[in-house]
Formats: structure tokens, C-alpha cells, sequence
């Protein structure tokens, strides 16, 4: 075998090896999209009746609860970012990483000093590698995010809220996340978005108008919305996780299947080098042994 | 029952999954102040609910029983939800 050739064929192997890592890694992640997505409908029930309740309470009642006022001078900023652990993703990590430099930069523009939070590896090393000091860094459930996960983040921000920012050197006036949000297999968006101080948003079902109802409180309105909130943040955040880890796997499944395809052009134009080599070789031996013979039986019709 | 033969729309849900919902005669569980049962044309309430049983009394009689860890509920228009962070 020619040397041209065997090059060829070495690199077509290594391609063809490539090809079904990839193509393996886009199956996966088109079937984790399928549980991702799932787990973001189980996880609907649950935000929209608190954000019912949240509603109906911010609606009913007058009280002033630290989690809904905005602070009048605001010093400092925490923006979540959510990220992925792992990359092979396309643009997915970086859009949110920059989405987050954009508001950063906004938050700057305000005169707010920033604390980030990090989910994700990609994330913390972007960060890392920076030299930045970062507030907080969950790594390691980027994939499957559960509840706890995001109760822990939102544990980690309420904590820093309802210290004093005007005192204390970890407190913050205002929390923005930023993720990305799932449209659909092909569209995915990153958002960035404030939840403290609080903006209620509204659920597709609006409450009902008419005679509002007078809540009874139990123990107090205060009392339930100290309960109430850190829940809804941490639905949020959870809500935000999950749609984060849905678009995740489906930037992962785009970027895999134009590797995949890449891979296929790669082999496919390497197979026609390769047979123009190996037609090469084979033409070139023909006209050797026919130079070959010709030389013979010339030499051998000179001596008779 | 104020209202007779009225039921209450039941929903028992957690971050993760709708856990029960549908029509129920009666729900009682216990809140930070004790224990509170909730029969149709009940006023519209708030209550935090501490770890604790959560019991539901569905059209037939029969009784579910879910062990909550800390949540909410809320009261309106004969609608129940029931708000907690992990049930079984």
C-alpha cells in the first residue's frame, strides 16, 4: 500500500472514530431533552400555584415585607448565572456568560457594585481564569438539576438580601438571574432578569376579577410571606434550572449533529482522495509491469 | 357545609410533581397554629403549615394521607392548594 494512501486511510479512521462519539452524544442528549422538558411541565403545577398565592397576597394585603420593597440607595448587585458543567454545547455556556457581562455592565452603569454567583463549571472557570471574585459557585447538577439544588442557591441569595448591604460585606439590594430560556428544540434564549426586589410575574391564568376575596391569615400576612417568598424564589430559580438544563441538551444535540455532519463530508471527501490514490498506485504499477515487459521482450527480440 | 353537596378542588403539588389533585369532601392539615380542617365554603385563608400529616377525604370517603415537610396552603372559592416542598 502507498504511503498517500495509508495516510488517508489513517485519517479516515480516526474521523470515522470521531464521528461515532459524536453521534452518540447527539442521541443522548436528544432523549435527555425529552426528560429535560418534563421535568420543567412537573415542575409548572407547583410555580403557578405559588405564583397565584404570591400574587393573590401582594394583591390583598398591605404589608411591607423586606423581600418585596426595593432599597432606596441599592449598593451592590448579585447576578446568577446558570451555566453548563460540561461543554460540547456550542455557544450555549458562552451566550449566558455574556449575557451576564452585558447586565453586569448595565448594573455598573447604575453605580452598583456586582457580585456574581455561578452555576455550572463553565461558568466558575470563565470566572477562575479571569482572576474575579465570584459570591457563591454550585457546580456539578447542571444536567438534572433536583429542588434541593435550588434551594441551596436560593438559600445562598436570600441569605446576602436580607443582610445589611449598607454594613455587611457579602449583603446585596438586588438579585438578577440570568438563564436560558427554552422555546423549542431549535430556539433557545438567554434571559436575564431581576427577582429581588420582587416583580411579580403573572401566569397565563389571570386571577379572577370580581369580589376579592378577604384572606384570613395563619399566624399573620407577615409570617406567610416570610414562608411564602424564599419559596418563590426558589421555584424560580429551580423553574430557571430546569429550563436551563432543556436547553442545555438541545444546544449540546445541535452542536453533536453538525459535528456528525461535518464528519460524514470529512469521510466522504477523504474516501474520494483515498480511491484517486489508490487508482493513482495501481495505474502506476500497471505501467511498470507493462515499461517492465516491454523492456523484456524488447532485450529478448534484440538476441535472437 | 354552607354550600350543600359543594366539594373543594384539591391540588397537592410539589416542585417537582403534581402529587394529588381532583375533587375532595374535606382537608385537614397542620398549620404553625394547629391542626385546621378545611370543609367547603370555607373562608379564603393563608396558612404556613409545619412538617406534619395532610389528610384528604376525596368524594368516595376514602382517605389519602401524605406526609408533608413544611409548605403552605391556601383557601379560595373552595379551591385547596396545598403547597410543600416534598410529600409522600
Amino acid at each position: 500500500m502507498g504511503a498517500q494512501l495509508r495516510v488517508y486511510r489513517r485519517r479516515m479512521r480516526s474521523v470515522k472514530a470521531t464521528k461515532k462519539i459524536t453521534k452518540a452524544m447527539e442521541l443522548i442528549s436528544a432523549s435527555r431533552i425529552v426528560k429535560a422538558q418534563q421535568k420543567v411541565w412537573a415542575s409548572t403545577p407547583y410555580a403557578n400555584e405559588l405564583t397565584r398565592a404570591v400574587s393573590a397576597l401582594a394583591t390583598y394585603s398591605s404589608t411591607d415585607h423586606p423581600l418585596t420593597t426595593a432599597e432606596e440607595d441599592p449598593q451592590r448587585a448579585a447576578v446568577l448565572i446558570i451555566s453548563a458543567d460540561r461543554g460540547m454545547a456550542g455557544a450555549y455556556s458562552n451566550n449566558a456568560i455574556k449575557e451576564g457581562e452585558q447586565l453586569a455592565t448595565l448594573l455598573r452603569e447604575r453605580g452598583l457594585q456586582v457580585r456574581p454567583y455561578l452555576v455550572g463549571r463553565k461558568a466558575v472557570n470563565y470566572y477562575k481564569f479571569r482572576n474575579r471574585d465570584v459570591a457563591g459557585t454550585w457546580t456539578g447538577f447542571s444536567d438534572s438539576p433536583t429542588y434541593e439544588d435550588a434551594k441551596e442557591v436560593a438559600d445562598a441569595l436570600i441569605k446576602a438580601f436580607l443582610a445589611d448591604a449598607s454594613s455587611e460585606d457579602f449583603g446585596i439590594d438586588e438579585i438578577h438571574i440570568i438563564y436560558t430560556e427554552f422555546q423549542s428544540m431549535m430556539t433557545q434564549n438567554p434571559l436575564a432578569k431581576r427577582m429581588l426586589p420582587l416583580e411579580v410575574v403573572e401566569t397565563d391564568a389571570p386571577i379572577p376579577t370580581g369580589l376579592l376575596p378577604m384572606y384570613e391569615f395563619e399566624p399573620d400576612a407577615n409570617r406567610v410571606l416570610d414562608a411564602l417568598l424564599p419559596r418563590y424564589i426558589a421555584a424560580r430559580i429551580f423553574n430557571a434550572m430546569l429550563q436551563s438544563a432543556a436547553s442545555e441538551h438541545a444546544a449540546r444535540r445541535r452542536a453533536m449533529k453538525s459535528a456528525t455532519d461535518n464528519a460524514d463530508d470529512l469521510i466522504k471527501s477523504l474516501t474520494r482522495l483515498a480511491n484517486a490514490a489508490r487508482q493513482a498506485e495501481i495505474t502506476q504499477e500497471i505501467s511498470e509491469i507493462v515499461g517492465g515487459a516491454d523492456a523484456l521482450a524488447s532485450a529478448s527480440a534484440g538476441s535472437e | 357545609m354552607a354550600e350543600g353537596g359543594a366539594l373543594l378542588g384539591v391540588e397537592l403539588v410539589t416542585p417537582e410533581a403534581r402529587v394529588w389533585s381532583g375533587q375532595a369532601k374535606m382537608v385537614s392539615a397542620r398549620t404553625v397554629e394547629g391542626d385546621l380542617g378545611v370543609l367547603p365554603g370555607h373562608a379564603p385563608l393563608f396558612g404556613v403549615l409545619v412538617d406534619g400529616k395532610v389528610s384528604i377525604k376525596d368524594i368516595d370517603g376514602t382517605v389519602t394521607e401524605f406526609e408533608v415537610h413544611g409548605g403552605f396552603l391556601s383557601v379560595s372559592n373552595n379551591r385547596v392548594s396545598i403547597l410543600t416542598e416534598s410529600a409522600n
